[in-house]
Order: structure tokens, then sequence, then C-alpha cells
């Protein structure tokens, strides 16, 4: 049985994606003779030529404009930033140009700005951050965090597809660390749709990327003790999937909002104050968060450790919220 | 070269419209309460859009400024409907979503610049892009002011257009002053049109308010362009004639610059040659005039009776997917029957 890594899953949507329709294009920082700085697009430049697989200047907001502009013009480019961190030096055609364009002048920005995202592999504040929130804040874009390979394809596949500007971030902690069995026929994941990861009736943990994982291993400790976790993956962060949220609450009536992103302005936050607005009554103990506390990410390995969120603490504050 | 007789024409035409229907805006509508945001104008830099975009075909695309009227009348908006963009109209270009000079329409292949100047320029490189890559002959021409190349995003997008070698022309409104910034505050330099030699491109500078100038230099670089020779910069040295806004009174501005730069306007200037030189008799032009002014009233006056747009459309139009729910439309049944969607 042949398995496929999330990075290698990732690169296979793109490949498909690029052989069915020629306006799809990569443009980013070491994407071409390179291959990437994680080599997500390694053979890209053989197969698909320069003008399809295009190296930049150093200029991440150059890249996205240019993407805005192509996108405008009916082309479907998908940006690479080398890091999800350097996301930040395009934050203003992102959130002001991209993301607006449609609501302004109904002019439709298709593209795709992919990246790693997120920490554990000792890469210090500006190889390691998770950039999600910025964007979730701005109406007009799409943010996708795929957990698994099976999703991270069909999830790239979507976002090429997609009429809106999508954000992806893979999480590079899982790039070569996590690989399963694809179908051998194309298949596309809907944006905007989450997944019972694990089905469990006593506390719900909602998360996305990486912390899926946690979340997982958490419910195979706890269910030797009869406590059943029922593991929420979003996939996508906008547009949220509040009804498979919501209804898993209401079954549980116990929930972990759990994200590898800082605490404050997390995404936990905003899920929190949803289920408190719209299933308050169904809630039998207290929405509890688990995150990365409000500090850059560090990188000395005892500091990262520390900083992010572990199993242990999901199987601690489920076993509170169990006892409660 | 001096365009033939209809073009010669067509560019007073177009440059007396863009002042008719600013002075319009900014001397009676804004000052009757009637236009609710900002006014930005293009008073003394008419022949800038004018004599740059007269000459693109229909598939090129133009990547306008705040002081570019001209530019989006030549491309094809309705007076109308630029009036009604600025009083917040369903009928006007954005229908009511955006403010002022921030129009756009990819029918007419105008992109709505953002107040963030010069992030249209590398969005330029990128459209320029698209029609390398598809092998169509169009260009880009791609519109800012002087204070605009002080931002990394022009650096950036210039750079990478030269680098990728795509038809764009970065043609650059020097009135020398950002809002009330002068020029020697904002770079060290004289002329705009050096900086592209760090992009290996051609600069060149021109006499902004002199339409046929504008006419020609552009000529030169939309050929460079369309013919597979990468991106130029054409700095139009010309002079704002007025505040940055309707609501700035340019005390700033020492008064024998406006003095000075009045005798300048691009418009007199071209309507002295093209009747010097008959190609419109006197009374031709005065026609042209009065028929200007009959065309602004009927647009006024249409644009003022035109329906402001129903409240409901504020939620549309964020996602191509209308039934996408923003994250944060939480719980709207609370508030009242159709609050959120």
């Amino acid at each position: 049985m042949e398995t496929t890594t999330y990075v290698e899953a990732i690169r296979q949507g793109l490949w498909e994606e690029m052989t069915r329709d020629e306006d799809v294009f990569v443009l980013g920082e070491d994407v071409g003779v390179y291959g990437g700085a994680f080599k997500v697009t390694a053979g890209f430049l053989d197969q698909f030529g320069e003008e399809r697989v295009m190296d930049t200047p150093l200029c991440e907001s150059a890249i996205v404009g240019a993407a805005i502009g192509a996108a405008l013009m009916g082309m479907r480019p998908v940006a690479e930033m080398q890091f999800a961190d350097f996301i930040s030096c395009a934050f203003d055609q992102i959130t002001n140009f991209a993301a607006k364009c449609r609501y302004r002048w109904g002019a439709g920005v298709p593209l795709v700005i992919r990246g790693p995202s997120g920490g554990g592999i000792h890469g210090g504040p500006f190889h390691s951050q998770n950039p999600e929130m910025y964007f979730v804040h701005t109406p007009g874009l799409k943010v996708v965090a795929p957990s698994t390979a099976y999703d991270a394809k069909g999830l790239i596949k979507s976002a090429i597809r997609d009429e809106d500007p999508v954000l992806f971030f893979e999480h590079k902690y899982l790039y070569r660390r996590i690989k399963e069995e694809l179908p051998s026929n194309e298949y596309l994941v809907p944006i905007g749709q989450a997944d019972i990861k694990r089905t469990g009736g006593d506390i719900s943990v909602i998360t996305y990327g990486a912390m899926v994982h946690n979340a997982l291993e958490a419910a195979g400790v706890l269910a030797e003790d009869g406590v059943e976790l029922e593991v929420v993956d979003l996939r996508t962060l906008v547009p949220l999937d509040k009804a498979t949220v919501l209804e898993s609450v209401k079954k549980t009536g116990k929930v972990i909002l759990l994200h590898e992103d800082t605490r404050t302005g997390g995404f936990a936050g905003e899920l929190a104050a949803v289920i408190a607005e719209e299933v308050f009554e169904y809630l039998d103990g207290p929405v509890m968060r688990i995150t990365a506390p409000d500090t850059p990410v560090p990188y000395s390995p005892p500091l990262e450790e520390f900083f992010l969120p572990k199993t242990s603490d999901v199987v601690s504050v489920a076993r509170h919220l169990a006892a409660y | 070269m001096v365009p033939d007789k209809k073009v010669c024409r067509d560019m007073l035409y177009y440059m007396k419209l863009s002042r008719e229907i600013e002075t319009r805006i900014e001397r009676k509508l804004y000052r009757q309460g009637k236009i609710v945001g900002g006014v930005y104008v293009g008073k003394g830099q008419e022949a800038i859009s004018v004599g740059s975009s007269i000459q693109l075909e229909s598939d090129d695309c133009i990547c306008p400024s705040h002081r570019d009227m001209g530019a989006f009348l030549i491309r094809g908006l309705s007076p109308r409907a630029v009036l009604g963009q600025y009083m917040g109209r369903k009928t006007g270009v954005t229908g009511g979503k955006e403010a002022n000079m921030h129009m756009g329409d990819m029918r007419h292949k105008i992109v709505a610049f953002v107040s963030m100047l010069a992030d249209t320029v590398p969005v330029a490189a990128g459209i320029a892009l698209a029609y390398k890559m598809r092998r169509q002959p169009n260009v880009v021409l791609c519109y800012f002011g002087d204070g605009a190349t002080s931002r990394g995003d022009w650096h950036e997008g210039l750079n990478l257009a030269a680098v990728q070698k795509v038809p764009v022309v970065f043609l650059c409104n020097n009135n020398q002053y950002a809002y009330s910034t002068p020029l020697e505050k904002q770079m060290p330099i004289q002329d705009i049109s050096v900086r592209a030699q760090g992009y290996d491109m051609p600069g060149v500078n021109v006499d902004g308010n002199d339409v046929l100038a504008v006419y020609e230099a552009t000529r030169e670089a939309v050929e460079l362009a369309r013919n597979g020779g990468g991106p130029s910069l054409i700095e139009c040295k010309t002079f704002r004639m007025t505040g940055h806004s309707a609501h700035d009174d340019a005390r700033y501005v020492p008064k024998k610059l406006f003095e000075e730069w009045s005798k300048k306007d691009p418009i007199l200037r071209w309507e002295t040659r093209l009747i010097q030189d008959k190609v419109m008799s006197e009374r031709e032009v005065r026609g042209m005039a009065t028929r200007i002014t009959q065309e602004v009233d009927r647009a006024v006056s249409l644009a003022e009776s035109d329906p402001l747009p129903d409240p409901k459309e504020t939620l549309e139009g964020v996602y191509a997917d209308q039934s996408v729910e923003a994250p944060l439309a939480f719980a709207a049944s609370f508030f009242s029957p159709d609050r959120w969607r």
C-alpha cells in the first residue's frame, strides 16, 4: 500500500491543477530551479516551464500584487510565501487589495496564497508563526488550514478553483511526519466544511492544523479512562462550518477550543462567542481554551516545547471538564 | 508626430470634459453637500491621463490614480455614472460601495486603485504578466503621483516588471506635492525619471501640461512594450492647481507657483494650438464647450435623481458565493429580522 506525505499531497494537488488548467501558475521565491524551500514545487519547472513556475525577486508584496493583477485577468495564480511568517510583508496587498476588490467594484480575484506555518521545528520567531487570524479578521478572504494529507490535497485543489482569494496555511511540522493512502482517482475537499476526525459523546475538541493530531492522541489516552472526545477538525476557518461545530457542542455539552496560535484574539475566542450566543443552554461546563501563550515563538527547544500546546494539556483540561 | 485630427479634437474634448465634471463636483456639488465624502481633482493635470490613455486599444488596461478623470472617461465610463459614484448612488460606478475616484470595471479594463498609493504598481505588473503569458499584444498603463514613488510597493513593482520584461508603462504625475509635502521633502532627486535607471528601463521626463508631449512619450513607450521591449517610466512634470482635496485650501503652497502654473494650463495651450494649426476653429471650440456644459448639466440632474442603494446591499458582494456567511455574523435574529444574513 503506497502512502503519501502531507507535503507530497500538496505537491500532487498543485500538479494536477496545473495539468488540468493552463491558467494556473505558481510564483514565489525559489519555487522554480530550487523547487521551493520545502520542495512543494520540486519538478514543476521541468514539467511546466519557467513562465508557469516563476522565480521572483524577494518581494512578497509584489508577488501578491502581481498575483492579483493576473487573477483580475482570469488567470489562477498560486503565490508561495516561503514561510507564512513573511506574509506580513504582503499584508496590505492581501487585506486592502485582494480582499476588497469584489466588494468595492465587483472584480473577482481568484488567487491562492500558500505558505508553511506553525512551529515545532525550532524555526524561531520568524519561521514558526501562525498568522491566520490577521486574515480571518478581513472580510473577503477565505482561510484554509488542513491537518491531513487527504485534506491538504483536496483543499488545495478547491482553493485553486475558488473564485475568491484563499489563504492556504500548510503546517510545516506535518510536511513529512504524517502520511496516508490517498484515493487513486481525483477528489476535492470543499472549502467551508469541517470534518469530525473522531466521534465521541463526552467532550468536543474543536481545532485545526497540526493540533488535530494532539487532540486525536489525547482522545486515545482518555478513551482508556472511559472519556470520549469528539475531535472536530475545522479545516477551513473562513467560511466557518458553524453547523458542524454547534451540532457537536449540542451533543457533548462540553467543549475545548484548541489551537497552536497565540491566545488573545485567537480563533478560540471567536468560537467561544459563537457557542455562547447560539448554544448556551446546551453547555454543561465552561468553554475551555488551549492555546499558545501570548509571546513570540521562541527558538530554544525547552522554550518552544513550553510554548506549544501539547497532548498532555488536552488530557488534563479534558479530565477537568469531564469531572465538572 | 502629431496624431490625426480626430484624436487631436478628442484630446481637447476629454480634457475639457474632465475639467467641467471636476469643477462641478468640487466647486458646486461638494459645497452644496451633495457629495457625501472626499473630493480629489486633477485640475491642471488633465493632459497626463488624456494624452496617454487616448491611444490605447480596447483590450489594453489602465490602472489609474486619483487625478486621472480623463482616463476613466476615455475608457468608457459615463459622466452620469461618475457623478453617481461621487453621490453614493446605486447607479454610480461601484453602486455606492466605493468613494470618489476609486472606480473600476474590468469590462472597460479599468482597475480601481486603493488609497494605499502605489499598490496598483505590482498589480499592473501582474496584469502585464498575464498578457505576456497569454501572448496577447496588449499593454497596461499604470498611473501614480510623485509621492507614490516613495513607497516600497512602487519599487517592488517596477523591479518585478523589469525582471519579467512585461508590457507596462509607468506614468508618474509629478505635481510636486504629496498632500502638503513638497518634492524636496519627499525625495533627494530632481527627476523621478532617474529612478528608472535602477530598473534598467527607459526613463524620460516630459512637460505634463503639454498633451502632445505626453501623447508622444506614451506612444513610444507603448510601442516598445507591445513589441516585447518591456516596461518604461514616464515622468510628467505638472502642478497641482488645487489643494490635495476639496477640504484643503493649500495655504502651504506659495501663491506665485499657482500664478506661474496657471499660465501653463494644458487645456488653454492645446486649444490655442489647435486653433493656430487650423485643426479647429474658435467657433468649433466654443461649440464644444457648450456641448460639454450641457452634457454635464444633464448628467448631474440624472445622477441627482438616481436612487441610493438599499441598506441590505451592505451585505452583498463580499464573496462570489453569496451563501458564504462571515464568521462574525452570529445570532442575527436578535437584532432585527434581517440585520445580518
